[in-house]
């Protein structure tokens, strides 16, 4: 059986977490460029033009995209022929995540207790981990580092089997005309369709994994996903909130079979600050 | 746009001319306050006791920097979220603050108490930390160090750009904005 050290996750949680932070993914800014051309509001063509020169910034500075460094969001894609050694999975990837806020001068945005004491955990752990076992013998390892302005934006309904497509959309695009001019747009959106609720939650999670402008495996939810973006950009709300045409650069849904009486959807939003970083061992 | 600039501490005739949608540019001392800090210095106003800082005429920031590497004098240091705010800003602006700033849409008592006291919301670009670092000379921890990131500075800036959401007369950039082009 391969092994895998515990040390080697956390080498690689710690280098990607703080990549994700400085680093903005190419796709990302390649949106910013072609929203540029699109965007009508001047106010709004300034906005786009500051999140390029940031990312820039934040890249050559080696200083955060935003001071938000995010809850560490780690999806573990862990091989069946792979035996972890020298430590647990979920210790080695929150001393990674440690390691990551400071060696990078990250911020620690935990507190231990949600309803009571809410004490900083100083070292912006524990890390929320989705781990998948999956054929093969490699660990691939994804970092989502998630602002609280955007995740407290999201929604998640038990819609009626009836509600159809036509029900997720509206659920969809009035979660963001409630809450969209707050998440730092231009925004975007992962939906998660199906399963239970817990499940259309992470779907939600997972969808914003796709990278913006690839298509999905399913031509239905592809065709749904452009009307979403038509119908949000419809709103007005643009860049920063100060009112435009660009308010969505990206929606992406994940599916999943659901029982016959159920049809739960999560919208999850994304500032325009989309961080995320890969890697396998 | 021309921008206006504003240096701290300002009057109420320094706000009262300023419109939603002016670029404004913030030079000298301002001070970061989010949620934490905002509880605690409600709660001395409510127990009519004397605060950490007088913030007669200042500048509030609502920002929880990231540390500062080594030989920086600060980290990413965007806006949060204004509207968790709401709740405390009325009071805040009884202090005599002039301006407050942050990012995103507030509340119909956040413009009451805007007029009411003659003062601003304004908004700085959420999400462009590393931008808004550079225009930050330095920070210098003011008030409860124990609440680390949301502790209360007092920031040292030059040229900080934002853009007037809410004016004092029921000017609102993201009611307005929305209404030209939703």
């Amino acid at each position: 059986m391969r092994e895998v050290t515990a040390g080697q996750i956390t080498d690689l949680v710690a280098k990607l977490y703080q990549d994700a932070n400085f680093f903005l993914p190419d796709e990302v800014t390649t949106a910013f460029e072609d929203a540029l051309t699109r965007e009508q509001s001047p106010l709004g063509r300034e906005v786009l033009a500051s999140l390029i020169e940031n990312a820039g910034i934040a890249a050559s500075d080696r200083v955060p995209l935003c001071q938000d460094t995010g809850m560490a969001v780690v999806f573990a894609a862990v091989g069946q022929e792979v035996a972890i050694t020298g430590g647990s999975l979920r210790e080695a990837v929150d001393i990674g995540i440690d390691r990551a806020f400071r060696e990078g001068y990250l911020r620690a945005s935990i507190v231990a207790h949600p309803c009571f004491e809410r004490d900083n955990t100083g070292d912006n752990t524990p890390a929320v981990l989705h781990v998948e076992l999956v054929a093969g013998d490699r660990v691939n390892i994804t970092v989502l580092p998630k602002g609280a302005g955007s995740e407290n934006a999201g929604r998640i309904a038990m819609l009626k089997p009836g509600d159809g497509a036509a029900g997720l959309a509206d659920f969809v695009v009035e979660t963001v005309d409630m809450n969209g001019a707050r998440a730092c747009p231009p925004l975007f959106l992962g939906i998660g369709v199906g399963g239970t609720m817990d499940q259309a939650a992470l779907l939600s999670k997972q969808a914003l994994l796709r990278p913006a402008g690839a298509a999905g495996a399913d031509a239905g939810l592809a065709e749904l996903e452009q009307e979403i973006l038509e119908r949000v950009n419809d709103l007005g709300i643009g860049p920063g909130g100060y009112g435009g045409t660009v308010t969505c650069l990206g929606v992406t849904i994940e599916s999943y079979p659901c029982h016959i009486s159920s049809l739960p959807v999560a919208v999850n939003i994304q500032c325009h600050a989309a961080r995320q970083a890969g890697g396998v061992l | 746009m021309t921008a206006v600039t504003l240096t701290p501490p300002l009057t109420a005739a320094d706000v009262l001319g300023l419109r939603a949608g002016d670029r404004v540019l913030v030079s000298g001392t301002i001070y970061t306050a989010r949620d934490a800090a905002h509880q605690r210095l409600a709660a001395l106003v409510e127990q009519g006791e004397e605060l950490p800082v007088d913030l007669d005429g200042q500048v509030i920031y609502y920002t929880g920097p990231t540390p500062p590497s080594p030989g920086r004098a600060t980290g990413a240091a965007g806006p949060t979220t204004s509207a968790r705010m709401d709740r405390f800003t009325p009071t805040i602006l009884s202090l005599g603050v002039r301006a407050v700033m942050g990012k995103g849409e507030r509340g119909e008592d956040v413009a009451a108490a805007l007029h009411d006291c003659s003062a601003v919301y304004l908004a700085a670009l959420g999400g462009a930390g590393a931008l808004l670092a550079r225009r930050i000379i330095s920070t210098e921890m003011v008030a409860y160090p124990e609440l680390g990131t949301e502790a209360i500075f007092r920031l040292q800036v030059s040229d900080f750009p934002a853009i007037v959401a809410m004016d004092s007369h029921g000017g609102d950039i993201f009611r307005e904005g929305r209404a030209r082009y939703g």
